[in-house]
């Protein structure tokens, strides 16, 4: 065992990481938000134990309505980088594909990956669990929407990201749901959060989504001012993360990303 | 001959990094124009550029006529690249590819266009084969006859035999001569090979720090600079102090 060779092996992997500040941002969040996240789920349960009472499955239709969101931006990351790990980036940028033609293209892929992923999970949960998600009724259809533009939206971001910074960004196309989900409140009410956190809640779509979800299934009552504001703060950021995109694209092309893509 | 390829005095800049300083060239039609240089001289830059992958700090460049700043999609339309730093997806099949690359490029009659560029690029055989299990050779000639979908009019070389076995290469190289023939195009040829270079190229440009240090056919380059070969005169000007000619 050579003590050299091993430290060799380790400074290889310590250089990496401090090249690279996306690296060490990740080293740093995911304890920092996976602390966070079951601290809330623990207060909130530890506080709360009847809310869910007589709602036996509102825990799992929101996790489905979470995964549906996960599904769908981190699919849409994927498609990204995709090009990027297989080399096919320039091959892309070079085609005369308008930024919208990929968009539209990649959006419309991240959704039918999506389905893919939920269809069966939606099926599975009323045989094993005597649930339905369909218990949300046509108000579902309008919540999944939600969802997909908001995961699309992160998407875009990402993808801004990935084109602006290159692949060292891609760290950050894997955790951005996670620093999101605490915001969220997928599993608890939003009072649970601290005063500040809430004020940040509220400038999200997901706190309406998932607020109005288990108002629907708890007290079996629809709140449209919900919907209505999921779709406000969705349009916000689907439009800004669009123009972000474009400008990403700019600053690549003066900067030279597009053609280091694959390095 | 008429230009389909003229560049006016691009600059380009990261920053402080001149990479580009003021070049000027053009490429005629039924032309291979060779780009020599040494490792950081400009040319991925200059092909960058011309592919509209980087935006020059300024100048112009104009394909066909039609300026590229303003007629991007148009022109990536009549344009294609080849570069062994460049890959095409390696789990698809390499019919796949080239069908979503024909898509891409929006060719009517697709399956007619690949199976024409099959026949000419002995891909015959391959076309089912997932492309990341071809050897590089196959590998090659698969992006070659992706950088032809779209049958263009002009065509990017970036060291376009690298890494390929002496019987590839020289394959390559005479498909390259007669396409260019055939179809009129017009081909700039980035290469470190300089009997490839020879062989193919009628005019070289010879890039060192961002600018063109000379010009000219191989020949007339290497009896000005009383050299044997074109590697000889590659070295002499690479070792050199910038001089415009």
């Amino acid at each position: 065992m050579s003590l050299t060779r091993m430290y060799g092996l380790f400074l290889r992997h310590f250089y990496l990481i401090t090249r690279s500040f996306p690296r060490v941002l990740d080293l740093v969040y995911w304890p920092t938000i996976q602390i966070t996240l079951w601290g809330f789920i623990s207060n909130f349960f530890a506080t709360h134990t009847t809310y869910y009472n007589n709602a036996v499955g509102v825990i799992l239709t929101c996790a489905i309505l979470y995964d549906f969101l996960f599904r769908t931006s981190i699919g849409f990351n994927m498609l990204f980088l995709e090009e990027i790990w297989s080399r096919n980036f320039t091959n892309l940028f070079i085609a005369p594909m308008k930024i919208g033609e990929i968009l539209t293209s990649l959006v419309a892929t991240a959704l039918i990956r999506a389905l893919i992923g939920l269809i069966p999970a939606v099926l599975l949960t009323s045989p094993l669990f005597g649930i339905s998600i369909l218990d949300l009724g046509i108000f579902l259809f309008f919540l999944f929407l939600s969802l997909y533009l908001f995961g699309i939206t992160l998407g875009v971001l990402v993808s801004a990201g990935l084109l602006r910074y290159g692949p060292s960004f891609e760290n950050i196309a894997w955790s951005t749901m996670f620093l999101l989900a605490p915001f969220g409140c997928i599993y608890y009410p939003i009072e649970i959060l601290p005063e500040l956190f809430q004020k940040i809640a509220y400038l999200l779509p997901l706190v309406y989504i998932f607020e109005e979800a288990r108002n629907i299934l708890i007290n079996q009552t629809v709140d449209i001012q919900n919907i209505y504001n999921a779709f406000m703060w969705n349009g916000v950021y689907f439009v800004l993360s669009i123009a972000l995109f474009y400008y990403s694209f700019n600053v690549a092309k003066k900067k030279g990303t597009l053609i280091n893509m694959g390095e | 001959m008429k230009n389909l390829v003229e560049v006016k005095n691009i600059k380009k800049n990261y920053g402080k990094n001149e990479a580009v300083k003021g070049i000027s060239f053009n490429i005629k039609e039924d032309e291979i124009l060779g780009l020599l240089g040494p490792n950081g001289s400009g040319k991925t830059t200059t092909i960058g550029m011309l592919l509209g992958l980087l935006k020059p700090t300024s100048g112009e460049i104009l394909i066909n006529g039609q300026k590229l700043e303003e007629n991007r999609i148009e022109i990536l339309e009549q344009i294609n690249f080849i570069s062994p730093y460049i890959e095409l997806p390696k789990k698809l099949t390499v019919k796949q590819n080239l069908t979503v690359y024909g898509k891409l490029y929006k060719i009517n009659n697709i399956n007619e266009r690949i199976e024409f560029l099959s026949e000419k690029l002995r891909l015959g055989g391959l076309l089912n084969s997932i492309t990341g299990e071809l050897s590089s050779g196959q590998k090659n000639r698969v992006s070659l006859a992706k950088a032809l979908i779209n049958e263009p009019k002009v065509l990017l070389l970036d060291e376009p035999t690298a890494s390929l076995d002496p019987e590839v290469g020289d394959f390559v190289r005479s498909f390259l001569e007669n396409y260019k023939k055939e179809k009129k195009i017009s081909i700039l040829l980035a290469s470190h090979n300089m009997n490839e270079v020879t062989r193919l190229c009628k005019s070289i440009l010879m890039m060192k720090d961002g600018i063109i240090i000379d010009k000219g056919n191989p020949d007339e380059l290497i009896n000005k600079h009383g050299r044997k070969n074109l590697e000889e005169v590659f070295l002499k000007l690479s070792r050199s102090k910038n001089e415009l000619n």
